[in-house]
């Protein structure tokens, strides 16, 4: 799924699902920036996290001034309001070119619109909604 | 005309408030139980209890029969993702977006989505207000009958980008330097007037407020 070219990623939203991906993918050897509201949401990186965090609002255009999105092979917008993830995802699409732009997207019905729009979205309970489908049926 | 107005407070009862004594129909969406009853009984129009940019709720505000769509919640987020669902799902001829992030303003235009940013707004009257406050008495000579006052000339003034000559000084009136840059001017009536000149001029009680509103076209 990913190259092994080192990557600038830059994940916003440190919750369960986003520090999860910066963990991983600091791990993996990537260039990781973690963009989150509070502070204390970085207290979910691990010891060996190896990138940066910014304390900030990601829907201010300054604070992806500052994570230098313009730099950004991928953004992953993984905070848990599907607004702001959409809005940060079209951002990096449109306004900075980011190469690869994912968002997380709660409400399977907003998928599809934005899908229309080239955003690629993951929707965490249509997918878990499948799994546990499969397991029982 | 059909409004559907999607926010809370003050601002969006006097918007509602605005477009119905205009005739318009106006619904509204609003995420705050409480409030919704007040503008239900406020206000002579059809307010929907729920939030705006979801997708079910909009359906039943009625989205596509509306001709307008004002998103004026204190979150930008909130109002791009309204106006965004209106225009693409419901095809909502306009929609409006209020943004808080004066940078926002340019984004949501590459995004697509029309934007007024209140800040940008607010800080810009003042800023032209500040043209006409830059108006310094500065010395009282001749026993007050002499007023020596420095104006600076705005983007307002009305001399600005004219010569001297072109326009007149009532009596008893003299712009008596320029100083622009660091350079004191002496001016002649070829002389032209920039913005950004500092004019020291010279009045008499009897004609001071008519000169101050002829080099800054203020009206007060």
């Amino acid at each position: 799924m990913f190259n092994s070219k080192k990557m600038y990623v830059i994940v916003v939203g440190c919750g369960f699902l986003g520090s999860y991906i910066a963990n991983r993918l600091s791990r993996h050897g990537h260039s990781v920036v973690v963009i989150d509201r509070n502070e204390s949401a970085f207290d979910s990186l691990t010891v060996d996290f190896s990138g940066f965090h910014i304390e900030g609002d990601a829907t201010e255009f300054i604070t992806t001034k500052q994570a230098k999105c313009e730099k950004a092979d991928l953004l992953i917008a993984a905070t848990d309001n599907d607004n702001i993830n959409l809005m940060i995802a079209q951002i990096a699409k449109k306004v900075y070119s980011v190469p690869r732009v994912l968002a997380r997207v709660n409400d399977p019905k907003r998928e599809e619109i934005y899908q229309n729009l080239g955003i690629k979205t993951i929707c965490p309970a249509s997918i878990a909604g499948e799994i546990f489908i499969d397991m029982v049926i | 005309m059909n409004v559907l107005i999607v926010g809370g407070g003050k601002l969006v009862y006097f918007i509602g408030r605005t477009f119905i004594a205009k005739g318009y129909t106006v619904s509204i969406i609003n995420r705050n139980r409480e409030e919704c009853s007040k503008l239900a009984r406020r206000l002579k129009a059809t307010v929907i209890y729920g939030e705006g940019s979801d997708l079910n709720i909009l359906e039943e505000a009625g989205a596509s029969t509306v001709d307008t769509v004002l998103a004026v919640t204190p979150r930008d987020e909130d109002n791009l993702i309204v106006c965004q669902l209106a225009g693409l799902r419901f095809q909502v001829p306009r929609t409006i977006a209020m943004v808080n992030d004066p940078d926002n303003e340019e984004v949501f235009r590459k995004l697509g989505v029309m934007a007024v940013s209140t800040t940008r707004i607010l800080t810009s009257i003042i800023e032209q207000r500040t043209g006409f406050e830059e108006i310094i008495n500065l010395m009282p000579v001749g026993e007050g009958k002499v007023n020596v006052t420095e104006i600076v000339l705005g983007e307002g003034s009305p001399v600005v980008g004219r010569l001297l000559r072109e326009f007149e000084l009532p009596d008893n009136s003299l712009i008596a330097t320029i100083i622009r840059g660091d350079q004191a001017i002496v001016p002649r009536g070829g002389t032209a007037l920039y913005r950004g000149d500092r004019l020291i001029v010279i009045t008499v009680p009897e004609n001071h407020a008519g000169v101050i509103r002829m080099l800054t076209g203020d009206k007060r």
